[in-house]
């Protein structure tokens, strides 16, 4: 890795979306409005928010990044930038880690402005701090991120990249905790859930609702978010291949 | 005199078809040398192999001295894909010094001034998805340009141009090639082949010239070098192919 490129590349990525006003309107104000929606849904139901606007916190990001990545590097791959960047000093590690700044900063400000609204306009009442809730989110961003990365090989069309977001979140959002608790799951789909990483984002954000100060579970699980952020980002790098037949 | 890039014995196979069959050129420093054949006669595969981006079934392919594609020859190796790869999301300006930025001592003014080179000049603010296609194409180019390489491989860099801009991009090819660098530019045009210090010809797959175009002139009794390269196509087929 270069120092000189990962800095620029990010830049190149930043100043991409920047030219695009109109997905970072929807990446800024979809999750606000989904809220809003959500805020709505359960006034009359107290406390029902606090639980589930907390997880949501930490599933926009996932969703939103997850389904941005792939398709930026869908294009990197299909567009022959890709190729062309594995000419000149590029590394694979400066592009992945590139992306993963670059969306992760994007997801920062979108975590900051929807946890904003959600903490000041819709009094969203958490233990713990906002600072841990925007943290786990960012994590959970730039597991979006890295999927994104590693599933975009698999796709040859955009038509086809949109397709895997289905596959890839909808199971994580099913079994994370938001629509059956865990402990009352079937041992079968404990299992699964357990393997999957949004579980422990999902639970880690649930510790930070119920007690004032990190706990351990919560490192625990932020730990195994940045494991898997790991293992995902090497799998994408082993999709990265300078030649082709 | 010494050679930039050597290719022996060169099998590319592409799926189940053969696109290279055991080619060998070498192509001397400090020239510009044409690629010409039919379309899909390898030209492109040639070019991958020797910029390293091509999976080969067999042979060598060196360039200044060293494996095709190792990290060293990446600061030294400018590449010019055929299909325009930029970023359309990304001005002009954008995308020239964004490819500056990776190599070491390549500057923004270099940048710039590469964008003036190519004729982009007045469209360096412009987003270069809304470029016409010869626009986007010289946005391509100066992408390879920038790094100041010591080799240059262009696939068709100047498809889509008029005859101006051809002529003014191909003497900043003979200022490169005078100034030491090495040009492989693929072409389908012939009067671009005059301008060549050498022509590589292939068909099928096949090296079927080598020369510098007087010899080929030469060798066939042809001024003309398009009658010329014809000459050369129709001789090596062989009789079941003429008859097709």
């Amino acid at each position: 890795m270069t120092p000189r490129i990962l800095r620029s590349t990010t830049g190149r990525i930043l100043r991409q979306l920047r030219h695009d006003r109109r997905t970072i309107a929807l990446m800024l104000l979809v999750p606000v409005l989904l809220l809003t929606l959500l805020y709505f849904m359960y006034e009359n139901a107290p406390g029902v928010f606090d639980g589930i606007g907390l997880i949501m916190l930490g599933i926009f990001p996932f969703v939103i990044m997850f389904l941005v990545t792939s398709i930026a590097m869908l294009r990197e791959r299909t567009s022959g930038t890709l190729e062309r960047l594995l000419t000149t000093p590029t590394g694979k590690l400066d592009l992945l880690f590139a992306y993963g700044i670059a969306f992760g900063a994007a997801a920062a400000v979108q975590a900051s402005i929807a946890a904003g609204v959600a903490y000041w306009l819709y009094d969203l009442d958490t233990a713990g701090t906002t600072g841990l809730v925007i943290l786990i989110a960012i994590a959970n961003a730039v597991l979006g991120v890295a999927l994104g990365l590693f599933c975009s090989a698999f796709a040859r069309t955009e038509f086809q990249a949109v397709q895997f977001m289905p596959v890839v979140v909808v199971p994580q959002l099913l079994l994370c905790g938001l629509f059956v608790a865990r402990d009352q799951m079937a041992g079968w789909l404990q299992a699964i859930s357990n393997a999957l990483p949004m579980t422990y984002a999902v639970e880690a954000l649930q510790e930070v609702g119920a007690h004032p100060d990190p706990t351990d579970k919560l490192w625990r699980d932020l730990g195994i978010v940045a494991g898997c952020i790991v293992v995902a980002l090497v799998f994408a790098a082993a999709t990265l291949r300078r030649r082709s037949p | 005199m010494e050679t930039a890039i050597e290719v022996r014995d060169l099998v590319v196979e592409r799926g189940k078809r053969r696109v290279l069959h055991g080619l060998s050129c070498a192509i001397p420093r400090g020239s510009v040398t044409g690629l010409l054949g039919p379309s899909g006669s390898g030209k492109t595969t040639l070019m991958r192999a020797i910029v390293g981006v091509q999976v080969v079934k067999a042979g060598v392919v060196k360039v200044l001295g060293q494996a095709a594609g190792s990290a060293a020859l990446r600061h030294r190796i400018g590449y010019q894909t055929q299909s325009p790869s930029v970023y359309p999301d990304l001005t002009v300006r954008e995308n020239v010094r964004y490819f500056a930025s990776l190599y070491n001592g390549i500057t923004a003014a270099d940048a710039d001034q590469t964008v003036v080179d190519v004729g982009l000049g007045e469209q360096a603010g412009q987003l270069v998805g809304t470029l016409s296609g010869g626009q986007y194409a010289r946005a391509s180019l100066a992408c390879a340009l920038v790094c100041r390489p010591e080799v240059l491989i262009l696939d068709e860099p100047t498809v889509g141009q008029d005859p101006v801009l051809r002529d003014e991009l191909w003497q900043q090819f003979r200022v490169m090639a005078a100034t030491g660098t090495t040009l492989l530019v693929s072409s389908h045009v012939m009067d671009e082949a005059g301008r060549c210090d050498r022509l590589l010809l292939i068909r099928e797959g096949d090296l079927i010239a080598d020369d510098s175009p007087e010899a080929i002139r030469d060798a066939t009794g042809l001024h003309d070098l398009e009658a010329a390269f014809l000459h050369l196509i129709r001789s090596t087929q062989t009789p079941a192919e003429a008859a097709r």
